[in-house]
Protein backbone atom coordinates (compact mmCIF):
# COMPACT_ATOMS: atom_id res chain seq x y z
CA UNK A 1 0.00 0.00 0.00
CA UNK A 2 1.22 3.38 -0.81
CA UNK A 3 0.62 6.59 1.39
CA UNK A 4 1.56 9.62 -0.69
CA UNK A 5 3.00 12.31 1.57
CA UNK A 6 2.77 16.17 -0.22
CA UNK A 7 5.95 18.69 0.01
CA UNK A 8 4.52 22.05 -0.43
CA UNK A 9 7.33 24.92 -0.58
CA UNK A 10 7.92 25.06 2.99
CA UNK A 11 6.81 21.92 4.35
CA UNK A 12 8.86 20.57 7.52
CA UNK A 13 7.00 17.72 8.93
CA UNK A 14 6.85 15.80 5.34
CA UNK A 15 9.94 13.92 5.52
CA UNK A 16 8.81 12.48 9.45
CA UNK A 17 5.27 12.04 7.86
CA UNK A 18 6.54 9.97 5.11
CA UNK A 19 8.79 7.60 7.84
CA UNK A 20 5.94 7.08 9.66
CA UNK A 21 3.98 5.76 7.01
CA UNK A 22 7.17 3.80 6.38
CA UNK A 23 7.32 2.49 9.94
CA UNK A 24 3.56 1.80 9.60
CA UNK A 25 4.27 -0.80 7.20
CA UNK A 26 2.90 1.25 3.82
CA UNK A 27 5.38 2.59 1.17
CA UNK A 28 5.87 5.83 1.71
CA UNK A 29 5.74 8.08 -1.92
CA UNK A 30 6.68 11.64 -1.60
CA UNK A 31 3.76 14.39 -3.93
CA UNK A 32 5.50 17.56 -4.79
CA UNK A 33 2.82 20.50 -4.62
CA UNK A 34 2.97 21.09 -8.72
CA UNK A 35 2.62 17.66 -9.41
CA UNK A 36 -0.46 17.01 -11.57
CA UNK A 37 -0.99 13.40 -10.29
CA UNK A 38 -0.75 11.12 -7.01
CA UNK A 39 1.29 8.34 -8.29
CA UNK A 40 -1.29 5.31 -7.53
CA UNK A 41 -1.32 6.35 -3.88
CA UNK A 42 -3.61 4.58 -1.58
CA UNK A 43 -3.69 7.25 0.93
CA UNK A 44 -2.51 10.86 1.06
CA UNK A 45 -1.01 13.15 3.94
CA UNK A 46 -0.98 16.49 4.16
CA UNK A 47 1.84 17.02 6.60
CA UNK A 48 2.82 20.51 8.88
CA UNK A 49 4.81 23.08 8.43
CA UNK A 50 3.73 26.04 7.00
CA UNK A 51 2.75 26.03 2.43
CA UNK A 52 3.81 29.00 0.41
CA UNK A 53 4.81 30.69 3.63
CA UNK A 54 1.19 30.79 3.68
CA UNK A 55 1.06 34.73 3.08
CA UNK A 56 -2.77 35.20 2.84
CA UNK A 57 -4.09 32.63 5.47
CA UNK A 58 -2.49 29.43 6.23
CA UNK A 59 -3.65 27.14 3.33
CA UNK A 60 -5.51 29.60 1.26
CA UNK A 61 -2.75 29.78 -1.68
CA UNK A 62 -1.62 26.16 -1.57
CA UNK A 63 -5.05 24.81 -1.82
CA UNK A 64 -5.04 25.87 -5.66
CA UNK A 65 -1.87 23.87 -6.18
CA UNK A 66 -2.11 21.42 -9.22
CA UNK A 67 -1.44 18.38 -6.54
CA UNK A 68 -4.81 19.96 -4.34
CA UNK A 69 -6.95 19.66 -7.54
CA UNK A 70 -6.52 15.93 -7.90
CA UNK A 71 -6.78 15.01 -3.99
CA UNK A 72 -9.89 17.14 -3.56
CA UNK A 73 -12.12 15.26 -6.33
CA UNK A 74 -10.11 12.24 -4.88
CA UNK A 75 -10.79 12.85 -1.25
CA UNK A 76 -14.74 13.19 -2.47
CA UNK A 77 -14.39 9.71 -3.88
CA UNK A 78 -13.53 8.58 -1.02
CA UNK A 79 -9.28 8.22 -0.97
CA UNK A 80 -8.34 8.73 3.01
CA UNK A 81 -7.14 11.86 3.24
CA UNK A 82 -5.12 13.31 6.67
CA UNK A 83 -4.25 16.85 6.91
CA UNK A 84 -1.62 17.42 10.40
CA UNK A 85 -1.29 20.71 11.53
CA UNK A 86 -0.87 23.34 8.09
CA UNK A 87 -2.41 20.09 6.70
CA UNK A 88 -5.77 20.68 8.20
CA UNK A 89 -5.56 24.53 7.59
CA UNK A 90 -5.17 23.51 3.71
CA UNK A 91 -8.35 21.18 4.02
CA UNK A 92 -10.50 23.97 5.66
CA UNK A 93 -9.62 26.03 2.91
CA UNK A 94 -10.14 23.59 0.75
CA UNK A 95 -13.68 23.12 1.96
CA UNK A 96 -12.88 19.29 2.26
CA UNK A 97 -13.74 19.71 6.16
CA UNK A 98 -15.54 22.98 7.79
CA UNK A 99 -14.28 25.46 9.62
CA UNK A 100 -11.09 27.64 9.86
CA UNK A 101 -7.98 27.61 12.25
CA UNK A 102 -6.88 30.85 13.63
CA UNK A 103 -4.18 32.70 15.23
CA UNK A 104 -4.30 31.47 18.92
CA UNK A 105 -6.48 33.06 21.16
CA UNK A 106 -3.35 33.65 23.32
CA UNK A 107 -1.56 34.90 20.44
CA UNK A 108 1.99 32.70 21.45
CA UNK A 109 3.15 29.75 19.61
CA UNK A 110 2.53 26.61 21.50
CA UNK A 111 4.55 23.75 21.46
CA UNK A 112 4.44 20.56 24.04
CA UNK A 113 3.65 17.04 24.20
CA UNK A 114 -0.58 16.96 24.54
CA UNK A 115 -2.61 14.55 26.60
CA UNK A 116 -6.50 13.84 23.77
CA UNK A 117 -9.34 12.40 24.06
CA UNK A 118 -10.19 10.14 20.93
CA UNK A 119 -14.01 10.69 20.01
CA UNK A 120 -14.92 9.28 17.11
CA UNK A 121 -13.15 5.80 15.81
CA UNK A 122 -14.89 5.43 12.69
CA UNK A 123 -12.56 7.04 10.17
CA UNK A 124 -9.87 5.59 8.00
CA UNK A 125 -7.30 7.17 10.02
CA UNK A 126 -8.48 6.62 13.84
CA UNK A 127 -10.22 2.78 13.33
CA UNK A 128 -7.00 1.38 15.57
CA UNK A 129 -7.88 3.31 18.83
CA UNK A 130 -10.85 2.93 21.25
CA UNK A 131 -13.13 5.32 21.86
CA UNK A 132 -12.19 7.29 24.99
CA UNK A 133 -9.15 6.49 24.61
CA UNK A 134 -6.11 8.99 26.24
CA UNK A 135 -3.25 9.30 24.00
CA UNK A 136 -0.29 11.77 23.75
CA UNK A 137 0.90 13.31 20.76
CA UNK A 138 2.90 16.71 20.48
CA UNK A 139 1.63 20.03 19.05
CA UNK A 140 2.96 22.78 17.72
CA UNK A 141 1.25 25.59 16.43
CA UNK A 142 0.86 29.22 16.08
CA UNK A 143 -2.38 28.93 14.45
CA UNK A 144 -4.39 26.10 15.66
CA UNK A 145 -7.92 27.58 17.24
CA UNK A 146 -10.36 25.92 15.70
CA UNK A 147 -13.60 28.37 14.74
CA UNK A 148 -16.70 27.65 13.07
CA UNK A 149 -20.07 28.99 13.73
CA UNK A 150 -22.01 27.32 16.54
CA UNK A 151 -24.74 25.65 13.84
CA UNK A 152 -21.35 23.93 12.49
CA UNK A 153 -20.12 22.99 15.74
CA UNK A 154 -23.31 21.79 16.72
CA UNK A 155 -23.76 19.63 13.73
CA UNK A 156 -19.88 18.08 14.33
CA UNK A 157 -21.07 17.03 17.54
CA UNK A 158 -24.36 15.38 16.90
CA UNK A 159 -23.04 13.59 13.98
CA UNK A 160 -19.76 12.27 15.69
CA UNK A 161 -17.13 14.04 13.94
CA UNK A 162 -15.33 15.73 16.65
CA UNK A 163 -12.38 13.56 16.11
CA UNK A 164 -10.23 13.98 19.04
CA UNK A 165 -10.61 16.49 21.64
CA UNK A 166 -7.51 18.60 23.78
CA UNK A 167 -7.44 17.24 28.00
CA UNK A 168 -5.86 18.94 30.68
CA UNK A 169 -5.76 22.51 28.73
CA UNK A 170 -6.77 23.74 25.72
CA UNK A 171 -3.31 24.99 23.80
CA UNK A 172 -4.60 27.16 21.24
CA UNK A 173 -8.28 28.30 22.40
CA UNK A 174 -9.59 26.32 19.95
CA UNK A 175 -13.92 26.41 20.16
CA UNK A 176 -15.49 23.53 22.56
CA UNK A 177 -11.22 22.01 22.52
CA UNK A 178 -11.51 20.44 19.35
CA UNK A 179 -8.29 18.98 18.36
CA UNK A 180 -9.60 17.10 14.81
CA UNK A 181 -12.31 16.66 12.88
CA UNK A 182 -13.99 14.43 10.30
CA UNK A 183 -15.81 14.78 6.72
CA UNK A 184 -19.17 12.73 6.74
CA UNK A 185 -17.47 9.92 5.24
CA UNK A 186 -14.98 9.47 7.75
CA UNK A 187 -12.05 8.98 4.99
CA UNK A 188 -10.98 12.84 5.46
CA UNK A 189 -9.54 14.08 8.85
CA UNK A 190 -7.52 17.18 9.82
CA UNK A 191 -5.73 17.05 13.17
CA UNK A 192 -3.82 20.01 14.99
CA UNK A 193 -1.39 17.57 16.86
CA UNK A 194 1.27 15.89 15.15
CA UNK A 195 0.91 12.29 15.06
CA UNK A 196 3.90 11.92 13.10
CA UNK A 197 5.85 13.30 15.98
CA UNK A 198 4.72 10.05 17.93
CA UNK A 199 6.21 7.31 16.16
CA UNK A 200 9.16 5.80 17.89
CA UNK A 201 9.69 5.15 21.63
CA UNK A 202 12.89 6.98 21.53
CA UNK A 203 11.56 10.22 20.22
CA UNK A 204 8.24 10.14 21.25
CA UNK A 205 7.03 11.87 23.77
CA UNK A 206 6.65 11.15 27.75
CA UNK A 207 3.52 9.61 28.68
CA UNK A 208 2.70 8.26 24.88
CA UNK A 209 5.65 7.42 22.64
CA UNK A 210 4.00 5.99 20.17
CA UNK A 211 0.37 7.05 19.86
CA UNK A 212 0.62 8.49 17.13
CA UNK A 213 1.45 5.21 14.93
CA UNK A 214 -2.15 4.12 15.31
CA UNK A 215 -2.84 6.82 12.59
CA UNK A 216 -1.11 5.38 10.24
CA UNK A 217 -2.12 1.49 10.70
CA UNK A 218 -5.58 2.58 10.81
CA UNK A 219 -5.50 3.65 6.86
CA UNK A 220 -3.43 0.78 6.34
CA UNK A 221 -6.09 -1.23 8.16
CA UNK A 222 -8.88 0.53 6.53
CA UNK A 223 -6.98 -0.15 3.24
CA UNK A 224 -7.43 -3.88 3.99
CA UNK A 225 -3.85 -4.74 5.04
CA UNK A 226 -3.47 -6.72 7.91
CA UNK A 227 -1.41 -5.37 11.11
CA UNK B 1 -4.35 51.79 -14.12
CA UNK B 2 -7.60 51.48 -11.87
CA UNK B 3 -7.43 50.40 -8.49
CA UNK B 4 -10.08 47.59 -6.97
CA UNK B 5 -9.65 47.90 -2.88
CA UNK B 6 -10.75 44.87 -1.08
CA UNK B 7 -11.21 45.30 2.42
CA UNK B 8 -11.18 42.40 4.78
CA UNK B 9 -12.44 41.83 8.13
CA UNK B 10 -12.86 38.83 10.71
CA UNK B 11 -16.80 38.73 11.00
CA UNK B 12 -17.67 40.37 14.73
CA UNK B 13 -18.89 37.21 15.84
CA UNK B 14 -14.95 35.72 15.61
CA UNK B 15 -12.48 36.14 18.22
CA UNK B 16 -10.00 38.65 16.38
CA UNK B 17 -6.52 38.43 19.38
CA UNK B 18 -4.11 40.72 17.47
CA UNK B 19 -7.05 43.30 17.74
CA UNK B 20 -7.47 42.55 21.19
CA UNK B 21 -3.75 42.53 22.00
CA UNK B 22 -3.15 45.80 20.25
CA UNK B 23 -6.58 47.17 22.64
CA UNK B 24 -4.69 46.10 25.97
CA UNK B 25 -1.73 47.93 24.64
CA UNK B 26 -4.04 51.37 24.09
CA UNK B 27 -4.09 52.17 28.31
CA UNK B 28 -0.37 52.32 28.25
CA UNK B 29 -0.42 54.94 25.68
CA UNK B 30 -2.85 56.80 27.91
CA UNK B 31 -5.95 56.35 25.88
CA UNK B 32 -8.37 54.99 27.32
CA UNK B 33 -11.31 56.04 25.17
CA UNK B 34 -11.12 52.93 22.66
CA UNK B 35 -13.76 50.42 23.78
CA UNK B 36 -12.24 47.55 21.19
CA UNK B 37 -9.89 47.17 18.16
CA UNK B 38 -10.52 45.08 15.07
CA UNK B 39 -7.79 44.22 13.02
CA UNK B 40 -8.19 43.49 8.71
CA UNK B 41 -6.74 43.34 5.62
CA UNK B 42 -6.73 45.84 2.85
CA UNK B 43 -6.19 44.34 -0.61
CA UNK B 44 -5.70 47.03 -3.70
CA UNK B 45 -5.93 45.29 -7.12
CA UNK B 46 -4.64 47.30 -9.91
CA UNK B 47 -6.63 46.72 -12.94
CA UNK B 48 -4.95 47.06 -16.41
CA UNK B 49 -7.90 48.13 -17.91
CA UNK B 50 -11.45 49.50 -16.57
CA UNK B 51 -11.63 48.17 -12.79
CA UNK B 52 -14.31 45.15 -12.95
CA UNK B 53 -15.47 45.04 -9.39
CA UNK B 54 -17.92 41.42 -10.61
CA UNK B 55 -14.44 40.33 -10.91
CA UNK B 56 -12.77 41.87 -7.71
CA UNK B 57 -15.73 40.47 -6.32
CA UNK B 58 -15.13 36.82 -7.31
CA UNK B 59 -11.03 36.90 -6.95
CA UNK B 60 -12.30 37.99 -3.07
CA UNK B 61 -14.74 35.13 -2.36
CA UNK B 62 -12.46 32.54 -4.05
CA UNK B 63 -9.17 33.09 -2.62
CA UNK B 64 -8.90 37.13 -0.46
CA UNK B 65 -11.59 36.29 2.36
CA UNK B 66 -12.03 32.93 3.71
CA UNK B 67 -16.43 33.54 3.87
CA UNK B 68 -16.34 31.33 6.84
CA UNK B 69 -14.52 33.32 9.46
CA UNK B 70 -14.03 36.57 7.08
CA UNK B 71 -16.09 39.14 5.16
CA UNK B 72 -15.31 41.33 2.74
CA UNK B 73 -16.10 44.68 0.78
CA UNK B 74 -15.18 45.96 -2.81
CA UNK B 75 -14.80 49.64 -3.98
CA UNK B 76 -13.58 50.84 -6.94
CA UNK B 77 -10.96 53.51 -5.61
CA UNK B 78 -11.78 57.25 -7.17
Amino acid sequence: MKIGVVTFPGSLDDGDARRAAGLAGAEAVQLWHADADLKGVDAVVLPGGFSYGDYLRCGAIARFSPVMEKIIDAANGGLPVLGICNGFQVLCEAHLLPGALLRNSHLHFRNRDQKLKVENTSTAWTSGYTEGQEIVIPVKNGEGCYQADEHTLDALEAEGRVVMRYLDGNPNGSQRDIAGIRNEAGNVVGLMPHPEHATEALTGPFGGGVDGLVMFTSVLASLGVKA
Amino acid sequence: MARVVVDVMLKPEILDPQGQAVANALPRLGVTEVASVRIGKRIELEFTGEPDLEKAREIADKLLANTVIESFDVRVEK
